[in-house]
């Protein structure tokens, strides 16, 4: 879906992420929800439906792209950049609870 | 932790406002969302401007750097990456910064929260594939991403001409624009043309974005309807009716624009007067000249305030900082007020032409489309809900869940009050909007539970 | 206009007492100021609770209950009701001892709707608790209903039996003259020779207008939504001491309450949250479940209800104004008691006169001196 026409200097630092128990190569300073949309295309399946939906907006207003980042669930993945060793899931349908 | 301003937003407006408090000896406390400031327009100057992004995001996306610079010069305590949940009359602000809530005690507050992107209901603008022109433009200045094809904008507006000339620029294709808006808007918005020549420069900006995409190629799709994005689990083509005649094309990514409007949600959840704007069908804050709202002490500046642009930011932001200054005790200075005024005039003058040329759209919301995204709610089961008791969105939500998901709202509130009206046969203005339940940004319970209070709060 | 009775407020139990009235052949009108179900029906967690009720309440509340088992019969709908059952648990000892002797004592006057559970049966009731608890009092013929669907259930009840409903119609003024309430209000006069006044945290001021001033106080508690989770806990949870009321709604999300106050808004018509205060009130639900740490608030709010000197409401003929029906002040626990209320206060309404003992719920002992007012 999308590709950066950025490499080498102006590319900046590469940071490895675990997504979904794989190690993952993403850029500083790009959030999760871009990571997601270029890994999978997706971000979660909703709650009611279990429909497939992507991160639809970017900036922290449709929260379409909640996901599980280091373990916390119903995170807005577009407001969280990635960090080297950051665990990243996609939520799919209602949240569980760790008892 | 108390300061004099605590100012929510660290865009255009935000920073403006900031640097003006601090030369005038305040304490300021800035919170915003985003890793660095700048706020949507001018998100990542600082790192892109090094990069071959500049040239074509443009000269008014790489001015910004020199706002940020002054802004991180300023003085003020900046927290990035923090969000607002709840902002109290008195006044207090609520964080959460990395999971940890805490609050600010402030003898001002200034809204810069911006704009967002009008959402507008289509057929399919649920798939992944789907998204909004400002999401793919963030992709673009966080990390250079392109839009991999085929790739097919909707909507209408100056951003998706923007957009398309940005991605042309550094050697991106777009394989159609599907224009929505009407052709007869364009009378009407000849009527503004004088006062709109006052910022020519603008107007001849839009001009060269229109002639360079004609020369592009790019296929350009006018006076359609029942446009569609198609696919099983993701977007695979778009379809619409020309002339009659469906046609279709394949599609990874349908960006859709239809215009922006105020984020609202801290005002209305605070009270504050409210008044609609019946030509692009928002609600902005009551402000006096300063943008200080009905509730005293609470400001607002920046498209919050009203869509007005970047310039018309900064302007509001200046002029927020001289009015908070002065309800604080400070004596102002005439000569700055009258020269953010004249900037906001200026750069207001091409507004009523934007505003006529694409006004916010009126088509008709079949019942089975999606409205609430969150709750999976449909426009017929909230047209019945509508018929079945007084026009109040409240009830509307009650009795449909339309409006009680995680974004609050801010995806389905127009369209449900909108419905509402359509149904009681009233103006779209006079059926309101949902009562805004805090908080404002869901926080976690344990984040509640482990709130810093202030003494005073005891 | 006029009818044989007017109800003011359209909360759910001036629904049921117009729906009740209604169907025992008056011609009745309803109106409301705001719009069906605005404040404290469209705000309560919905519990349908006979656990730990007043013992002065509990004929109407046993009464109610039977009721909410069959409630297609009286509105045509579940009203979302499920037999969850409720548990108040015990977190020590000492609360253990003041369930025994609350379950003992319903059983010596012949009531076992309550029984008394240990901590193993707890347990597995509710796996997801894990916080330490002793036993708990469980009665498994209550739960909840979804507010929203029963005041929806109710209002088509109503209208079907030929109520009239007037939404956004505010009572200006009350008087009698010649054996007939003449009501104005924001859309005309309406009389009759009936007017019930269920007006909820308003219910003061109807009674002022009428020439009957009362003593209420305002309750304004504080709810809180999360967002949709898996389903983990059936019953809907109380803890006895502790101010906590935990369910589990259809949807999924986790409605918390239990009675911690908002404040008045300054407007005077509306509460807001107060978080400082719902931050503090916290740890009950993080002690019995430490897993909700990380569950996302979605919506908080508070109600506005009316509250008495003794948490009973006030349900019967005023002593002073002639023909005006009190039904009003639950307190915060009259959810539950919505079928029963509304066929007492209808059957007043009918035949001036009912069976059930409402010497506990008399105005007497809340009125003002007239001149007070």
């Amino acid at each position: 879906m999308f590709k950066s026409v950025l490499d080498g200097a102006e590319r900046g630092p590469a940071v490895t992420v675990m997504v979904e128990g794989q190690e993952v190569e993403a850029w500083e300073d790009e959030t999760v929800a871009s990571l997601l949309l270029r890994h999978f295309g997706t971000a979660r399946l909703t709650p009611v439906s279990q429909s497939p939906r992507a991160p639809y907006c970017m900036m922290g207003v449709c929260f379409d792209c909640l996901a599980v980042i280091d373990g916390k669930w119903s995170t807005q993945s577009c407001l969280e950049p990635v960090r080297a060793g950051m665990s990243i899931e996609r939520q799919n349908g209602a949240r569980e609870v760790e008892q | 932790m108390t300061t004099d301003v605590v100012i929510v937003g660290a865009g255009p407006a935000g920073m403006a406002a900031a640097i003006e408090l601090r030369a005038l000896g305040l304490s300021v406390l800035v919170a915003d969302e985003q890793p660095a400031p700048g706020g949507q327009v001018w998100r990542g100057v600082e790192r892109n401007n090094a990069t071959r992004l500049a040239g074509a995001l443009g000269t008014d996306y790489a001015r910004g750097e020199a706002l940020v610079r002054r802004f991180r010069d300023c003085g003020a305590d900046y927290r990035p990456e923090t969000q607002v949940w709840q902002v109290e009359e008195g006044w207090k602000v609520f964080l959460n910064q990395g999971g940890k809530a805490s609050v600010a005690t402030a003898r001002a507050v200034l809204l810069a929260t911006g704009a967002q992107e009008r959402p507008v209901p289509f057929e399919g603008w649920t798939l992944p594939g789907v998204m909004t022109v400002g999401a793919a433009q963030i992709m673009l200045k966080s990390g250079g991403f392109m839009p991999q094809g085929p790739v097919w904008l909707r909507g209408a507006g100056p951003l998706p001409l923007l957009y398309a000339q940005q991605i042309l620029a550094l050697g991106g294709r777009i394989d159609g624009i599907i224009d929505t808006s009407a052709p007869a808007n364009r009378a009407q918005a000849l009527r503004h043309l004088p006062r709109a020549l006052r910022d020519w420069r603008s107007l001849a900006k839009g001009a060269r974005w229109m002639r360079e995409l004609r020369r592009s190629g790019i296929r350009m799709v006018k006076g359609v309807s029942e446009v569609r994005a198609e696919g099983d689990e993701r977007l695979t083509h778009v379809t619409w009716v020309e002339d009659g005649q469906p046609q279709r094309a394949p599609a990874a990514l349908l960006l859709t624009h239809e215009g922006v409007i105020p984020s609202v949600h801290a005002t209305l959840s605070l009270g504050c007067a409210h008044d609609w704007n019946a030509g692009q069908r928002y609600l902005a804050p009551r402000l006096d000249t300063w943008g200080e709202t009905t509730r005293g002490g609470l400001f607002v500046a920046g498209d919050g305030a009203g869509i007005g642009g970047v310039d018309a930011a900064v302007a509001r932001g200046g002029l927020a900082a001289l009015g908070i200054a002065r309800r604080l005790g400070d004596e102002v200075d005439g000569d700055k007020r009258a020269a953010f005024e004249a900037d906001l005039s200026r750069a207001l003058a091409t507004r009523p032409f934007l505003d006529a040329l694409y006004p916010a759209p009126e088509g008709r919301i079949p019942d089975g489309l999606m409205v609430c995204r969150c709750e999976e709610v449909t426009a017929g089961r909230i047209r019945e809900a509508a018929r079945e008791g007084a026009p109040d969105p409240n009830q509307v939500k009650a009795a449909t869940r339309a409006g009680m998901g995680p974004c609050q709202g801010r995806q389905c509130g127009y369209t449900v009050s909108r419905l509402i009206a359509e149904e009681h046969g009233i103006e779209a203005g006079h059926a309101g909007f949902f009562n805004i339940r805090p908080p404002l940004k869901p926080i976690t319970l344990g984040a509640l539970a482990a709130l810093e209070l202030p003494e005073e709060a005891e | 206009m006029t009818f044989d009775a007017l109800v003011i407020g359209g909360g759910l139990h001036g629904l049921s007492a117009a729906l009740q009235a209604a169907r025992r052949g008056m011609k009745v009108a309803l109106v409301e100021r705001d719009f069906l179900g605005r404040h404290a029906s469209g705000a309560t967690a919905a519990g349908v609770r006979t656990l730990g009720r007043d013992p002065a309440e509990l004929p109407l509340s046993l009464e109610a209950a039977e009721t909410w088992h069959v409630m297609e019969e009286l509105v045509g709908d579940s009203c979302g009701f499920h037999a969850t059952g409720q548990v108040q648990v015990a977190e020590d000892e000492a609360a253990m001892e003041k369930l025994r002797a609350r379950v003992e004592g319903l059983q010596a006057r012949g009531m076992s709707h309550e029984e008394l559970i240990g901590a193993n049966e707890l347990k597995s009731l509710v796996p997801a608790m894990t916080g330490p608890c002793v036993g708990a009092a469980w009665t498994p013929r209550d739960g909840a209903a979804d507010p929203h669907v029963t005041i929806r259930a109710f209002r088509t009840a109503a209208l079907a039996a030929g109520v009239e409903m007037h939404e956004q119609c505010a009572v200006t003024g009350l008087s009698r003259r010649e054996g007939t309430w003449i009501v104005t209000t924001s859309k005309g006069a309406f009389e009759a020779p009936v007017v019930i006044n269920a007006a909820g945290a308003w219910s003061a001021e109807i009674a002022r207008l009428a020439g009957d001033p009362l003593r209420l106080g305002l309750k304004h508690s504080m709810m809180i939504v999360t967002e949709r989770a898996s389903r983990v806990v059936a019953p809907v949870i109380s803890a006895m001491g502790r101010r906590l009321s935990f369910k589990q709604t259809d949807a999924g999300t986790l409605l918390i309450g239990g009675g911690v106050q908002g404040r008045i808004h300054d407007d005077g018509q509306s509460a807001v949250v107060d978080f400082a205060a719902l931050a503090l009130a916290l740890d009950t639900t993080r002690r019995l479940f430490p897993w909700t740490e990380g569950l996302r608030i979605v919506r908080t709010w508070a109600g506005m209800e009316a509250t008495t000197d003794n948490h009973l409401p006030i349900i019967g003929f005023s002593n002073r104004a002639e023909g005006l029906i009190h039904d009003f002040g639950f307190s915060g626990h009259g959810f539950q008691l919505v079928p029963s209320v509304g066929r007492v206060v209808a059957e007043l309404a009918a035949e001036g006169h009912t069976e059930t003992d409402l010497s506990a719920f008399d105005p007497a002992r809340i009125e003002l001196e007239r001149d007070a007012a």
